[in-house]
């Protein structure tokens, strides 16, 4: 058989079809409603490098903008809420590129009827978030719709920063031989959230990981900025997307070790319970970088020097592979690959 | 993980793959079918093949109860839950099946149907309770394991005197299906490889024992060992077949006597017993008609039975012509065999029952095992040069 298999794509049926949950799901499917509905739309180089964020020259140097929604449930979760995590998303945005985050803007979409005292704690908890990242919210916007129009509160932010002189950090820069890395242990925030949905509420002592990695960057560009390829938040779609992505950009396949993922029992406990693949389980405060072979030893040092960086591990390497397959030796002796999620992650039924 | 760790060690693995590459005939080659989804995940998921001899070969049997729900049972519930009155109520892995045209329930409550993702079916009682002026459908699916908690969700509908509660009745039966692989006319028609054994569900029995398969492993002198679903479990049980296969016996083991006695669960049986008979004949996707391999409601709980009270119709659909999963469910092909596995039929579109679940034989090759064509192809590669 023919080996180069290319995955069928079906086409959006715009004429007919529907915006359901597997759009939004960070799969293929979100992949193909970007690309099929807003890239066409927006058309231009930035958009098409495909990163969470663009830099862009302006006098002075690079600088990076981005934006992005949120519209998480429930509001409120163990380590958060929809507040900090559009600060911190959108910062980790912005740091992803090696940039340092300078301001941020915030943008409510409010439902009729919705508590002011949650809308109060939401907009202290972000003032809190922003005051601690040192990166402001300097602009924003308030709408109020319908009850029954929006789910409580939706939240976007946008950011902008400026990238360090001589930082370019791109995402088809993966180099067969080079490191992976991982900032601490995964799938931390997918649980904690899933653990305060409705009728799925399990005790866990687990808390988001939410937070701002800025600094972390910053520490790891100083000690060894020069051998970075990229960056990457694993936010939905966990680090399994994310190294897919990584992959099919950088035109090369990826070998991980199972046993070097950090991964707290908690959370292995949670995913062996739902049914659900940790790997494909969405962080919010951690960080998967690339890094040329020389400066892995160095990179990974200053992680570890790091609050934010103390459990990071290298997990693997990238490799040549034309069919752009990430593959894990597993825990038990064998291997398999690792593949984006298809649809939204639902639980099995045994 | 205390009581998993223990059956993921990676050491102890290696000491039965040992034990397995020393007990085989290298002469022969051995074939086994796992019936249930639970294990062909675990075989992807920790890349089990990789640690059996080369003549040890996997087959990947239909036990996903969500990969073998037919097109026509979909439709039936979209139908339904497009119904302005309806809100049918679902385990998740249900919502992405494919129906006819493309449809799914997913796609359904998009269009606007009341469909509400469950996690239990006193999930669906409760909707039942909060919203009396609904009609709330429990869309029942799944085997054995899951039939004692819908028979205990409708004792409870009944025991509360809810009377806009009822259940769609998709729950099927094991062992019908074992013998249907072996014998049926599709059987005939596609031809069969040589199947040395099984490795029976565990979830199952730990509800029906071990005892309904002895009249299996008598009947067609087939080996059966009931596994559990850790890794563990699975090449443990492995080593049970091949030293049943060498000594020609065909008996029913239990390896998995943490949690499965001979018996089972009689209570649980019970239960079923009491809300639950025998479908004469129901349609299994890639499977086709399994007879008495279905359960619906006993007549005297008609009022609960959605079929009956809303005068369900199941429509005639078939999948894909060209789609191959009966020849891959009964092991005669393999997923990479069909010339639909990867280019339109992909976990994001399935075609055939195969691809639907992630238990199923296609999504779990798809998912966790393609690598290995590619290294097939080039070793082919180098000994053609």
């Amino acid at each position: 058989m023919n080996v180069a298999i290319k995955a069928y794509k079906r086409k959006l049926d715009i004429t007919n079809g529907r915006v359901d949950l597997s759009h939004g799901a960070g799969g293929r499917a979100m992949g193909q409603l970007i690309e099929g509905i807003f890239h066409k739309a927006f058309d231009n180089e930035w958009l098409r490098a495909g990163n969470d964020q663009s830099a862009f020259s302006v006098p002075g140097g690079r600088m990076v903008m981005t934006t992005d929604g949120y519209v998480v449930s429930p509001l409120f979760f163990p380590g958060g809420n929809i507040g900090t995590l559009a600060v911190h998303g959108t910062i980790n945005d912005i740091a992803m590129a090696g940039a340092v985050p300078l301001y941020l803007s915030a943008s409510f979409i409010i439902e009729e009827g919705f508590p002011l005292a949650d809308l109060e704690r939401i907009a202290e908890s972000m003032g809190a978030a922003s005051r601690e990242a040192g990166v402001p919210i300097i602009t924003g916007d308030t709408k109020v719709v319908e009850r029954g129009k929006a789910d409580g509160v939706f939240i976007s932010t946008a950011g902008v920063g400026m990238v360090p002189a001589g930082l370019d950090l791109r995402s088809d820069a993966a180099r067969p031989g080079d490191a992976v890395i991982v900032s601490g242990s995964i799938g931390d925030h997918g649980v904690a959230v899933m653990s305060k949905r409705e009728n799925l509420e399990f005790d866990t002592d687990i808390v988001s990981d939410s937070a701002a990695l800025h600094g972390l960057v910053a520490a790891m560009v100083e000690a060894g900025g020069q051998h970075i390829r990229l960056m990457r938040d694993p936010t939905r779609g966990g680090i399994a997307a994310t190294l897919n992505e990584i992959a099919h950009q950088s035109k090369l396949g990826f070998h991980i070790d199972e046993e070097a993922i950090p991964l707290k029992p908690e959370v292995a406990a949670a995913c062996e319970f739902l049914g659900l693949d940790p790997l494909n389980v969405a962080n919010e405060g951690k960080l998967v970088v690339v890094v040329a072979p020389e400066g892995a030893e160095a990179v990974l040092a200053a992680m570890q020097a790091h609050p934010l960086g103390a459990e990071a591990a290298l997990i693997g390497h990238a490799v040549a592979d034309d069919h752009c397959f990430v593959q894990m030796a597993t825990s038990f002796g064998g291997g398999r690959i690792v593949d984006w999620l298809s649809g939204e992650q639902l639980p099995r039924i045994c | 993980m205390k009581y998993i760790d223990e059956y993921r060690d990676g050491r102890l693995a290696k000491d039965i793959a040992r034990q397995i590459a020393a007990a085989v005939d290298p002469a022969r080659s051995y074939y086994f079918m796992e019936f249930c989804g639970g294990h062909t995940h675990a075989i992807s998921r920790y890349g089990l093949e990789d640690l059996l001899p080369a003549n040890v070969r996997m087959i990947h049997g239909p036990g996903c109860p969500v990969c073998v729900l037919p097109i026509g049972r979909i439709d039936a519930a979209i139908a339904l839950a497009m119904r302005p009155e309806i809100t049918l109520c679902t385990y998740g892995d249900l919502m992405r099946v494919p129906g006819s045209n493309g449809s799914s329930l997913l796609k359904a409550k998009a269009a606007g149907a009341d469909i509400r993702m469950v996690y239990s079916t006193l999930d669906a009682l409760k909707i039942a309770e909060a919203e009396p002026n609904r009609e709330v459908v429990f869309f029942a699916i799944g085997f054995e394991t899951t039939t004692p908690p819908t028979a205990l969700a409708l004792r409870a509908a009944i025991a509360r005197q809810l009377p806009n509660f009822s259940i769609f009745c998709n729950h099927v039966l094991t062992p019908a299906a074992i013998q249907n692989i072996l014998e049926s006319p599709d059987v005939r028609k596609l031809g069969t490889i040589k199947i040395d054994g099984f490795i029976g569900p565990a979830h199952v029995s730990t509800v029906i024992g071990t005892e309904p398969y002895e009249f299996f492993a008598e009947e067609f002198q087939k080996p059966v060992v009931v596994a559990g679903f850790e890794p563990l479990d699975v090449i443990q049980a492995v080593l049970m077949l091949v030293h049943q296969v060498n000594d020609g016996r065909h008996e029913v083991e239990n390896q998995y006597i943490r949690a499965v006695t001979a018996l089972g669960n009689e209570k649980a049986q019970n239960e079923v017993a009491r809300f639950f008979e025998l479908r004469e004949s129901f349609e299994w996707r890639g499977l086709g008609e399994v007879p008495y391999g279905a359960l619906r409601l006993r007549p005297e709980y008609a009022q609960y039975d959605a079929e009956k009270r809303f005068s369900m119709v199941t429509p005639a659909a078939k999948d894909n012509p060209a789609c191959e999963c009966g020849a891959i469910l009964r092991g005669v092909k393999k997923p990479a065999d069909c010339k639909l596995f990867g280019t339109v039929c992909t976990p994001d579109t399935p075609m055939g029952s195969c691809m639907v679940s992630s238990e199923g034989a296609c999504a779990a090759h798809w998912t966790y095992g393609r690598f290995r064509e590619k290294a097939r192809t080039q070793d082919e590669g180098r000994a053609v040069a």
